[in-house]
């Protein structure tokens, strides 16, 4: 009986899963479809110039042809070059600096208040000021991109320090743990959902800031400098083509970067259920 | 308690005036020229003449303006769409599809398309703000929907609640504490957008392009200064508007443990 159960739920699982993720799957493209075929309608009817307002075939034809000559891979390439120098200057320092302050209460009171100071400003408004001193180009960009993204990162890592339950610090004590094993066994392990939770949000302000410094600082190559420009050529297909790459960027930072990363180290250690 | 405090306060100003001072230093010293480095004396003048000539208000009015005109509208349209996706199923299965696939666009990357179709002008501003305030208040109002507590939906429809009253004494304070999260995520996302559209789309007036425009005249004293009143805008709003809301509603409703977990 148990076994002929077991046959069955073996024999209809599959289809059953099959039809659930395909109807699943028909439900998230359908809003995609409505949206595209309002789209086109608008751009096939001509109420806006088709200069203006491209169809979905010509952002397409743009996109594959900038990408097979080469020319949006070369921009999405610097610009990812940008926001991986400008986050991981960011992670470097905003992690040092957010543990040291939670483990030394005369570094938190000494640099609270410069911190507190600095981080309701938004980062851009430092970004005209930051190509005044440091000249166009890559340098302000990558540091204004950190300066942006370290703020979430400190505090991330000084409120998680501070979390670490202070029984397992005095349990390690006692078991006779010295500082540096203490540290890395129990005070990192313990801090780190904290720590990632301020790196995914310092990852996110540094994309949302970087195409704008892209487009303020005149850099060569890039994705905010491809839209930026096209806009003096009217060329609002490449624009949109842009953009395109910039989404799939984004939700590619999310689902290929940081989800994987969670699940191998905090899920793993039990931290929190995924 | 209390003298740890004090040295607590001690040691906080000490850097803050160590900074100051390294900076006046630094700027003193000529290794940068004054244009660049302006001293802090003329920061604060520069910073009075705008005031007394009242320049800076129209700035910070044109500003205020483009942000609660554009938080506004997300507001309007993000409250009631979130409540909606959290109470009926097919609302929530065409909406969440296309903001997950539009939220991850930094608003600021549609300005130049926007140009395009508006022209420049406060349009493009407040369309802007719109885009980056609308997906955090979204998001927020659905899972705030979504997370009150079932069993007080079928209490109070067991006490004959009409759909009217339960949303109005139900959902809507047991949604609150996602949704002032919700509000204040939404205006930060607001007030980093306007600086950056203004500094983009330019216009005349407003604390963005003010500072983008006195980079054209090498004038560091007048962008330090607005740099300034945007920090002091901003944490005011903070921690006057947001700090309030949540004392006036979720704190005296009991609920505050929720909203920080």
């Amino acid at each position: 009986m148990q076994q002929v159960a077991g046959d069955h739920a073996i024999a209809s699982k599959p289809s059953a899963l099959d039809a659930r993720s395909l109807w699943r799957a028909a439900r998230n493209v359908f809003p995609f479809v409505v949206v595209g075929a309002i789209w086109e309608a608008v751009a096939h009817l001509g109420i806006f110039p088709a200069q203006f307002f491209p169809s979905l075939e010509t952002i397409a034809a743009v996109f594959v042809h900038l990408t097979a000559s080469g020319v949006l891979p070369h921009h999405a390439l610097h610009t990812l070059l940008r926001l991986i120098a400008g986050f991981a200057l960011a992670a470097l320092v905003g992690v040092t600096i957010g543990v040291l302050m939670g483990r030394s209460r005369r570094a938190e009171d000494y640099l609270l208040p410069l911190i507190s100071i600095g981080a309701p400003i938004p980062g851009l408004a430092y970004a005209p000021l930051f190509l005044l001193w440091f000249g166009p180009g890559n340098v302000p960009t990558v540091l204004l991109v950190a300066f942006v993204s370290a703020f979430p990162i400190i505090y991330n890592a000084w409120t998680g320090v501070k979390a670490v339950k202070d029984i397992w610090v005095r349990s390690a004590q006692a078991m006779g743990a010295d500082n540096r094993r203490l540290f890395r066994h129990v005070i990192f392990p313990g801090a780190l959902p904290y720590i990632m939770t301020g790196l995914r949000l310092g990852l996110a302000q540094a994309w949302r800031i970087l195409v704008a410094v892209e487009m303020l600082a005149s850099v060569q190559w890039g994705l905010g400098w491809l839209i930026f420009g096209a806009q003096e050529f009217l060329n609002t297909d490449v624009m949109l083509a842009g953009i395109a790459v910039i989404a799939l960027i984004g939700v590619g930072l999310e689902k290929l970067v940081f989800q994987p990363l969670e699940n191998y180290t905090v899920v793993r250690w039990g931290m929190v259920t995924s | 308690m209390t003298a740890e405090r004090v040295r607590s306060l001690r040691r906080g100003l000490t850097s803050i005036l160590v900074a100051a001072a390294l900076y006046e230093v630094v700027a003193r010293s000529g290794y940068f020229a004054p244009a660049l480095m302006p001293t802090v004396g003329t920061v604060a003048h520069t910073f009075l003449t705008m005031l007394l000539d009242g320049t800076m208000f129209i700035h910070v009015a044109a500003t205020l303006y483009r942000v609660l005109f554009g938080f506004g509208l997300a507001v309007a349209v993000g409250l009631p769409l979130g409540v909606l996706m959290g109470r009926f199923d097919p609302v929530e299965h065409f909406v969440l599809p296309l903001a997950s696939a539009l939220m991850p666009i930094p608003s600021l990357a549609w300005v130049p398309v926007f140009i395009l179709w508006f022209g420049l002008g406060d349009t493009v501003t407040i369309l802007i703000v719109f885009y980056a305030a609308l997906f955090p208040m979204l998001l927020n109002t659905w899972s705030g929907v979504r997370s009150v507590n079932p069993i007080w939906l079928r209490a109070a429809g067991a006490m004959g609640a009409d759909e009217q009253a339960l949303f109005w004494k139900v959902i809507i304070p047991g949604a609150s504490p996602f949704i002032i999260a919700g509000l204040r995520q939404s205006f930060l996302r607001s007030w980093i957008a306007v600086i950056g559209a203004e500094m983009l789309a330019a216009s005349n007036w407003g604390l963005g392009w003010v500072i983008f425009d006195a980079k054209q005249f090498l004038n560091a004293d007048v962008m330090l200064e607005s740099i300034a009143v945007i920090g002091l805008i901003g944490f005011a709003t903070e921690r006057l508007v947001f700090g309030s809301l949540e004392r006036a509603t979720i704190y005296r409703w009991g609920m505050a443990r929720m909203a920080t977990g």
